[in-house]
């Protein structure tokens, strides 16, 4: 990783964006072709591939993606309305960068990281060209802690620095991967601004609070870990049926009006992750301000704290230039990963790949590059594998324990999963939550299909959920200690399969012309349906439920189903079952049970074993 | 942010379909403003769709048709397509680009604006909150429309979609918000029959003097209808953020419009994507339907009710379906309804307001309401399966439960659905209505309701469903008759 790009410390690479726009006349090109995004250039010398490069007098933010000779071809992250051929592109001399550093948090940036609170600050409610104010805020001061003195020596990731960056999360200063020595200076605690030198390192090294990283790059990590500790949602269908790990991925396809941007909104606000770093790629305007508006409303179940205390928003409306939409995946990803390395779980929610994958499409075309399925450039799939890859538990430089989960969102059209996108995702992601538009018809939502859906991470997370494990060094507690969770997952599992087989009868004779005992495992079915799977994200009570109650309900429909089969066999009619008073308590246990009240579920549980105990008495 | 410089070239290179290429020009902007003139002085409008250093791509809005390449002058107007705007324009009707249709002057003012637009910053936004009511059953009680929703109509040929977009136009409010409003027709592509339509029956509600009309008739040339939403909208955003005006804008036929795109693209040479149409055509559909919304410190909003016609009845076609997936749900209308003489012939189960959960409920319609419909939902896509189950066994081998989601699904259709065209609902009639509906299932069936609800809104049994134009206030005898009307469903059983 030693090329010196993280070393790369001069002050015009430090002075944020404006200032680097002024030190840096440094012509690259000038621009002979304009289609859309995209620009061509001639006279092209001392530019890098990949370099980031301001575009015509308006200093449009691009970056250079060939360079053929004297010529050079440019993705430019703005509007491109009025420019001109003739007029002059600049170079920066440094690869396209996310700033990392203290005040990321809470806040909400465009595709390349563009701080749009503060761009509304200064240009009014519609996005203007040109904007270019820096990510972070320079004159604000944060309280720093140093963790490391003069002599001490410090490998590459070590963490030298602490700021309490909000309530929940303090930001940890580290040391750039590629850097090393021994400290000569430190700063003594106190206020600093994130360009104030902290640290100095014997080789002249000097570390501040802000650094950056090039986003086509992952940060590098000391080892891979396997996953085992799942990423707790709340979430029924998912915590239950097809859990996801710590690190793990997961895709969620499913037509137009399924829910895919409300279940990730519901993971977004109930993950037991750190962080979350929601990048809203190529959606609508109105999703991102309800997550801003609602987010700082809400309150973390486990912190008690605000949950835009740890929530990283980065927005590329459909209506924003496309070619920031395929930057911004990669702005969330790198982001998420440098929470990562300071020790953190993080959660990225990508809404949605689909549009990124658009966007590579419409580049390529524009490129006129050779087009593989359906008009995608022939490395969709190498692009989707390597972000996804970039999802993972590891352990970092600094030796602790970090997580990056991705959830993508996939908009297949007409709902069509054989399309390119969810085919490649599937290829690469381990959970598999499929969306189904005749649930979604139905407002069952979660609208996730649980026969198609999959996740490979059961085997993995088993232990984490019976037994809790021992590696509990920062993942996230010691486990369920619920040794049953295994068997009642496959048996509830069983039943909803076997309905599906009924229902293919029943749909042919009518459901009352089969024997009692499928028609008991259609109505356990309902419940199962009703009352476990679908959950109402907007109930206060029922939108996020934790793993103690998913249990205990979940264990109260298998326990209906055991006793009535067992009535059932000694030859009780079925109606003697379907008319008891709790069936509808069991339907609506979700909701009037509330979360800290589970001993409720026990109550309701004893007065089913008394339904059941006295048609039992009434038959013997 | 173009400077204001015209530059004029006599020839063109090229001429091909609405196309012209111009050679040896400098200073040319991308998306230019592009006047063509022939040497009699005849003046054709267009916009610069691509340049490089010695070439300029120009899309001509009347078409090339009699242009002779070596005479025809090209003037570069050195600024992007604009159109004026004032308040004054109300009550008036348009071309494409709000140049005069209806015999009147021009407008007189100064103030142009480019009809690109930008995007609305997403931290400028405010969150739609404030519910519609537009008096029709379907949309109130299941697809509530939220001031500063993009909500499509999905029709077919020969569906009265623009009857309903007509009747939502008519009868449109806000509970306690009187406020000032403006109507924008854009018409894209339509029958003359059908802006016709709009204009008489909006001039018969008197609502005409708050209207403006924007329209691009079927025998108008394609490509100007690039043009017509995008003038339609940059005139809503001048009335909604500058003058504080409420603003519905209707579009039809977006479907017409994606064509215009197509053709557009297909002469150009650009790589297709599904069915013909550019790969950019969901971005391309996205810079219309996102500007509308509502923003933070500003009275106005606008409201989208684009119409567009599913070719083929599929709403899998790549024009409804990169629709849906940008606009914040859609109405879709059913043939087979219609055919049922159900108007108007809204197919519930696929249609959806994406912004319904934030603008009901206690408080803005009635607390019961986000039940409610999710019951209806609930109830009907029963009905669906029991219907076709029905189909094979016949309805008198199904069982009691089955024959009263029967019952439910027809008196739904013919009660609930089902309106006049001039028929003005109230939210409030419109629950009390859906409660009546409910009514037919059997108690147990009714997992989504509350008990408290069903007790408070739950008609009594032998208290038939009246006349929903006379419904009061039937919470009240819920109440108390709700007991008994409970005995019985369950005895039904």
């Amino acid at each position: 990783m030693g090329n010196g790009f993280a070393g790369n410390n001069t002050g015009a690479a430090r002075n944020g964006a404006n200032a680097e726009t002024n030190l840096n006349e440094n012509v690259v090109g000038i621009i002979n072709k304009i289609s859309g995004p995209i620009v061509g250039c001639r006279n092209v010398k001392h530019a890098r591939m990949l370099e980031h490069v301001w575009v015509g007098p308006e200093r449009l933010m691009g970056e250079i993606i060939k360079l053929e000779g004297e010529t050079a071809t440019i993705q430019v992250y703005e509007n491109t309305e009025g420019l001109k051929p003739g007029a002059e592109v600049y170079g920066t001399g440094q690869l396209l960068a996310v700033e990392l550093g203290p005040g990321l948090v809470g806040q909400i940036f465009d595709g390349v990281e563009r701080p749009l609170e503060i761009i509304r600050e200064r240009h009014g409610s519609f996005i203007a060209r040109g904007a270019n104010v820096p990510p972070l805020n320079p004159d604000r001061k944060w309280g720093v802690s140093v963790l490391v003195k003069a002599g001490d020596e410090l490998a590459g990731g070590a963490i030298v620095a602490t700021i309490q960056e909000t309530s929940t999360i303090e930001h940890r200063i580290m040391l750039p991967p590629d850097v090393s020595g021994r400290v000569v200076f430190a700063a003594s605690d106190g206020e600093y601004s994130i360009d104030d030198v902290i640290v100095r390192l014997d080789g002249g090294y000097e570390v501040r609070c802000r650094t950056r990283w090039p986003v086509r790059r992952r940060r590098p990590y000391a080892r891979r870990l396997g996953p085992h500790v799942p990423l707790v949602t709340g979430q029924r269908v998912i915590d239950t049926f097809f859990p996801i790990a710590k690190g793990g991925v997961a895709a969620i396809p499913g037509g137009f009006g399924t829910g895919k941007t409300s279940m990730q909104h519901q993971l977004a606000k109930w993950s037991d992750a750190d962080l979350i770093v929601y990048v809203g790629c190529g959606e609508r305007g109105n999703e991102m301000t309800e997550v801003l508006s609602d987010f700082p409303e809400l309150v973390d179940p486990r912190t008690g704290k605000s949950l835009m205390e740890r929530t990283i928003l980065i927005a590329n409306t459909s209506n924003m230039p496309v070619a920031a939409r395929e930057a911004s995946i990669y702005t969330g990803i790198t982001i998420a990963e440098y929470f990562r390395d300071m020790g953190y779980h993080v959660a990225m929610m990508a809404d949605s790949t689909s549009r990124w994958a658009e966007a590579l499409r419409e580049i390529s075309g524009r490129l006129e590059e050779m087009p593989a399925e359906e008009g995608f450039p022939p490395y969709l799939a190498s692009r989707l594998a390597e972000f996804y890859e970039r999802g993972g538990l590891v352990q970092t430089l600094s030796g602790r324990q970090g997580s990056v989960s991705i959830v993508g969102a996939v908009s297949p059209p007409g709902g069509d999963f054989s399309e390119p996108v969810t085919q490649h995702t599937k290829r690469f992601v381990r959970c598999f939550w499929a969306l189904d538009k005749e649930l979604a018809n139905a407002r069952h939502y979660p609208a996730i299909n649980w026969l198609e859906s999959y996740s490979e991470y059961i085997d993995e997370l088993v232990e984490w959920w019976q037994e809790g494990t021992e590696d509990t060094k920062g993942t996230g507690g010691a486990g369920a200690k619920d040794p049953r969770w295994r068997e009642r997952r496959d048996r509830a599992m069983e039943i909803l399969q076997e309905e599906d087989r009924l229902q293919q009868i029943a749909r042919l004779v009518g459901s009352d012309a089969l024997p009692d005992d499928q028609r008991l495992i259609l109505r356990v079915a309902d419940m199962l349906k009703e009352g476990f799977l679908q959950q109402n994200a907007l109930d206060d009570v029922d939108s996020f439920c934790p793993a103690e109650k998913q249990a205990k309900m979940l264990d109260i429909i298998l326990h209906f189903y055991e006793r009535a089969s067992v009535l059932l066999k000694d030859g009780v009619p079925l109606i003697k079952v379907t008319g008891f008073r709790t069936i509808p308590e069991i339907m609506r246990m979700k909701s009037t049970v509330e979360n800290d009240r589970l001993e409720k579920l026990d109550e309701l549980r004893k007065r089913i074993d008394e339904e059941f105990d006295r048609v039992e008495s009434e038959y013997r | 942010m173009i400077e204001e410089q015209e530059r004029e070239y006599l020839g063109t290179s090229r001429l091909f379909g609405p196309i012209l290429a111009v050679e040896k020009v400098s200073g040319v902007g991308q998306d230019e403003m592009v006047e063509v003139v022939e040497p009699d002085g005849r003046v054709r409008l267009g916009r610069v769709l691509e340049v490089s250093e010695d070439m300029a791509i120009v899309q001509v809005f009347e078409g090339t048709a009699g242009l002779v390449a070596k005479t025809t002058r090209v003037r570069f107007t050195g600024h992007p397509l604009r159109i004026p705007v004032s308040r004054d324009m109300l009550g008036r009707v348009f071309d494409y680009l709000a140049r005069p249709l209806d015999g009147g002057p021009a407008p007189i003012t100064d103030d142009l604006r480019g009809v690109e637009g930008s995007a609305i910053n997403p931290t400028a936004r405010e969150y739609p909150r404030d519910y519609i009511q537009t008096g029709i059953s379907a949309i109130d009680g299941m697809n509530t429309l939220v001031r500063g929703q993009k909500l499509p109509i999905f029709s077919g040929s020969g569906l009265p979609h623009d009857a309903l977009a007509a009747q939502i136009a008519r009868q449109a409010r806000v509970k306690g918000q009187e406020g000032d409003f403006a109507i924008i027709f854009a018409a894209m592509g339509v029958k003359h029959d059908t802006a016709e339509f709009f204009r008489r029956s909006l001039e018969e509600s008197g609502v005409l003097r708050n209207t403006i009309m924007f329209l691009n008739l079927a025998d108008d040339p394609p490509v100007e209808r690039l043009v017509t939403p995008r003038s339609a909208l940059t005139m809503a955003e001048f009335l909604a953020f500058e003058a504080d005006m409420h603003v519905l804008v209707i579009m039809t036929d977006m479907t017409n419009y994606a064509e215009a795109l197509r053709e557009i693209s297909s002469v150009r040479g650009e790589l297709p994507s599904r069915k013909g149409y550019p790969g950019y055509l969901y971005s391309d559909l996205a810079s219309i339907y996102e500007r509308a919304g509502r923003i933070r410190g500003k009275r106005g909003s606008i409201t989208q009710l684009p119409i567009l016609t599913m070719p083929n009845d599929d709403i899998n076609h790549p024009v409804p379906d990169l629709t849906g997936y940008i606009t914040e749900g859609q109405i879709v209308l059913s043939r087979d309804l219609y055919h049922k003489g159900i108007y108007p012939p809204i197919d519930v189960l696929p249609s959806l307001s994406r912004l319904m959960k934030d603008g009901i409920g206690e408080g803005m319609t009635r607390g019961d309401h986000p039940n409610v419909a999710s019951q209806l939902y609930a109830a009907y896509s029963r009905v669906k399966a029991v219907r076709s189950l029905a189909a094979v066994i016949g309805e008198e081998e199904l069982s009691e439960v089955d024959k009263a989601y029967l019952k439910f699904g027809e008196e739904f259709e013919r009660r609930f659905l089902k309106q006049e065209p001039d028929e003005d609902r109230s939210m409030e009639q419109t629950l009390d209505l859906a409660w009546h509906m409910l009514a037919l299932l059997p108690r147990d069936e009714l997992h989504r309701v509350s008990q408290e609800q069903i007790e408070k809104y739950m008609p009594g049994k032998d208290n038939p469903p009246r006349n929903p134009a006379a419904a009061g206030r039937p919470g009240a005898e819920g109440k108390d008759t709700g007991a008994d009307a409970g005995k019985d469903t369950v005895a039904v059983r």
